[in-house]
């Protein structure tokens, strides 16, 4: 098993450990985190399994690179739109915190 | 019941985790091999600069950096719109530390240096566009943080232009090689590393402005706190 091979390996766990964090968690900022994990798995997958065999590989990079870049955007909309949404509601998940808090999900 | 439901999830994650394991592997010990990138290594002449990577992401497959620079703008436009202020600028919202506001005499020239750097040397080594834009992003967090005003993301020409440049003079540059009878943004081979430098500045600068504004637009004030449940 090369390290390379290792990476890869490692990103599937983060997606694993990613996915069950977005399905536990109620708290919207923990959600969003466990959901970057989950792409952060994905990206090792990517680079790991491309260079596996034959050195680093440009394209899947260059691709990993713009992933990136784009899931910082969505990363920082996604925590403007929970504070927003914190201050509408006062809340920090979907889901009614007590008893006559009034209204189910607010999504 | 909640029990029963974490260890079923718990379970379903751990099968995922396998069965993609088992997948990677699988990729792993086939024997097939990409010819892609010997292709790239041939034609690393014609995209006009040195580094693989570079190349591919200003040149091989610069749609996807145009297209990811256009999400760039829709989120930056979109967080903007729902900042909570008028203006992103606004006295109320700066922090003031003295000590950050002493460190970043220091750092922000330097940053803006090491900014300059990265895109430079994009060109030849690892460095590009993001990176710089990153740092750039970083630099006027700190200013921000240290209480520093900045006049340009104040609504207005400024920040309009900031936004959007890196997007517009991608897609000028994309249309402008296809009416002159070259495919959509397939650059002249004579002008390549040009062209791909121009690019790059012109994203520098808006992936800095996008990624300060997405920041900016998120304040962490407490005076604006809502009492809870209100307005639900």
């Amino acid at each position: 098993m090369s390290s390379a091979l290792l990476y890869a390996l490692a990103g599937v766990a983060l997606c694993g450990i990613g996915l069950a964090g977005f399905l536990l968690l109620n708290h919207l900022l923990r959600r969003l985190l466990a959901f970057n994990l989950i792409g952060s798995g994905v990206f090792l997958v990517l680079v790991g399994l491309a260079q596996h065999r034959g050195g680093p590989d440009p394209v899947p990079q260059a691709l990993v690179l713009t992933g990136i870049v784009v899931a910082i955007a969505a990363t920082a909309l996604a925590v403007v739109l929970i504070r927003r949404y914190f201050h509408l509601t006062g809340r920090t998940s979907f889901k009614a915190e007590s008893e006559g808090d009034g209204g189910g999900a607010g999504s | 019941m909640r029990r029963v439901r974490l260890f079923v999830t718990l379970l379903a994650c751990a099968g995922l985790i396998v069965a993609l394991a088992a997948a990677v592997l699988d990729v792993a010990g086939a024997a097939v091999s990409s010819e892609l990138p010997e292709q790239l290594r041939a034609s690393l002449e014609r995209s006009g600069v040195e580094h693989p990577v570079t190349a591919v992401l200003l040149n091989f497959r610069s749609y996807d950096t145009l297209l990811e620079i256009g999400v760039l703008v829709i989120a930056g436009m979109a967080g903007i719109s729902l900042a909570s202020t008028n203006s992103l600028e606004d006295p109320a919202l700066r922090s003031a530390d003295s000590l950050l506001y002493a460190l970043q005499r220091w750092f922000v020239p330097v940053m803006l240096l090491l900014a300059a750097y990265l895109l430079w040397a994009g060109a030849y080594r690892p460095g590009g566009a993001f990176q710089a834009g990153a740092v750039l992003a970083a630099t006027g967090v700190l200013m921000r943080l240290g209480g520093l005003p900045m006049a340009f993301i104040r609504p207005g020409i400024l920040l309009r232009l900031g936004l959007v440049i890196g997007f517009a003079v991608f897609l000028l540059v994309a249309v402008v090689g296809a009416l002159m009878g070259e495919a959509f943004l397939a650059y002249p081979a004579t002008m390549a590393g040009l062209l791909i430098l121009t690019i790059e500045v012109a994203l520098t600068l808006s992936i800095g402005m996008i990624l300060l504004a997405l920041f900016v637009a998120a304040p962490v004030t407490d005076e604006h706190e809502p009492e809870e449940g209100a307005g639900s």
